[in-house]
């Protein structure tokens, strides 16, 4: 259950940002999660609430944006959507698709007060 | 224990709690300490309850960049050491710990050679590890699934780091998350052992994904087993086509001499280089 350590860095990420940008509390939260990525968007929402209790991010709302993946096919060279990170490509069949988006674990957005 | 850093959700076996996760090279947050932690105290030290307005801020960071920051760090010490380091990543029960045991005893004629043990309980890996005569910390990470790459900065302070020497650092026994964390390794090696299933690379490829070598161990119990031997390296090239792949018995030492020379043409290629 490595989300709960994401949602750790998560408020210490946040906590760092608090001391730059002067705010003493979080309301919402929006993270970019890749559709292919690490991380399981049902797990980080529950555990969620619990690693951030007691915290600045405490009673925070989160948002989670899935970003599409999608990836450049070494043969026919283009760009492709993404389904299953280790199939062929979807257009010529022969190629592998090295992905270059759908893998993300970012912070996007906070609303702060 | 400090949960700003994460301090204290792993602890290292053999040492008081305060004493080992508490020699830090990175600044804590002001109002930390040992003991307590108060949240309630705003960061920017001033009261503005009633008073502020909410807003937005644009972040785009990456969640991860904490611990690439830890891993970057790690690997600049050991490559200003010389040091070649390996991260062994497998499920529980594939013997990487007979495996280390083995190579150990192989190589430490010609490499000294120090291992980072990562379990969640015990420090029954480490003590194995140190009784072939190399030094050995073992970290348990509690309830954690997968070392970090802080956590294996902690570790690097509690062992004597030799130049030009190896490290192994076995991961703990996961064939999930630990692919998602960069130690500061040189290299992930996955092990899969014969009693696996020949399917696990298509059921877990994330790890081997993130892997530059896959061991198949236990080989010497092949013949006494149903396992697709072919299928299995089939999978795993389907999944990364640039893995490299050897089977090996620890028990019998078969196909560890290629093992072998697959460290001194990588840990060696390093001081030829410079």
């Amino acid at each position: 259950m490595h989300e709960i350590s994401l949602v750790e860095s998560l408020v210490a990420l946040v906590e760092d940002t608090s001391r730059r940008e002067h705010f003493s509390r979080v309301r919402g939260v929006c993270l970019h999660v890749g559709a292919l990525g690490h991380v399981e968007p049902e797990a980080l929402r529950f555990c969620f609430d619990a690693v951030t209790l007691g915290t600045i991010v405490e009673g925070a709302l989160l948002t989670i944006v899935t970003i599409p993946a999608t990836g450049t096919c070494a043969t026919c060279e283009r760009l492709v959507p993404l389904d299953d990170r280790f199939a062929p490509c979807p257009l010529c069949g022969a190629g592998t698709v090295r992905m270059i988006a759908g893998d993300e674990l970012r912070l996007a957005e906070l609303e702060v007060e | 224990m400090c949960a700003v850093c994460g301090c204290g959700t792993a602890a290292i076996a053999g040492k008081p709690d305060d004493a080992n996760m508490h020699d830090h090279h990175h600044p804590h947050a002001g109002g930390v300490d040992d003991q307590a932690i108060d949240f309630g105290k705003n960061p920017a030290g001033v009261d503005v309850s009633g008073l502020s307005q909410a807003r937005t801020i644009r972040i785009e960071r990456d969640i991860m960049a904490k611990n690439a920051g830890f891993a970057a760090a790690n690997r600049a010490r050991l490559h200003g050491l010389d040091m070649f380091a390996l991260n062994f990543v497998s499920s529980p029960g594939s013997g990487k710990t007979s495996l280390l045991v083995r190579a150990i005893d192989d190589l430490k004629q010609r490499w000294p050679i120090a291992v980072i043990e990562g379990d969640q309980q015990t420090s029954h890996d480490a003590e194995r590890i140190r009784a072939t005569g190399a030094p050995a910390v073992q970290i348990n990470t509690g309830k954690g699934c997968h070392l970090d790459a802080h956590m294996v900065g902690h570790a690097l302070d509690h062992l004597k780091l030799v130049p030009e020497s190896l490290l192994f650092i076995e991961n703990v026994g996961n064939l999930v998350c630990p692919a998602a964390f960069d130690l500061g390794e040189a290299h992930k090696v996955v092990v899969l052992s014969v009693t696996e299933g020949e399917d696990k690379p298509l059921k877990y490829p994330d790890m081997f994904a993130a892997a530059d070598l896959m061991l198949l161990t236990k080989s010497d119990l092949l013949p006494h087993l149903e396992f697709d031997v072919e299928a299995c390296l089939a999978a795993a090239l389907r999944i990364n086509p640039r893995i490299e792949i050897l089977t090996v018995s620890t028990r019998t030492g078969t196909g560890l001499p290629a093992f072998y020379a697959w460290i001194e043409a990588r840990a060696g290629h390093k001081r030829i280089a410079r």
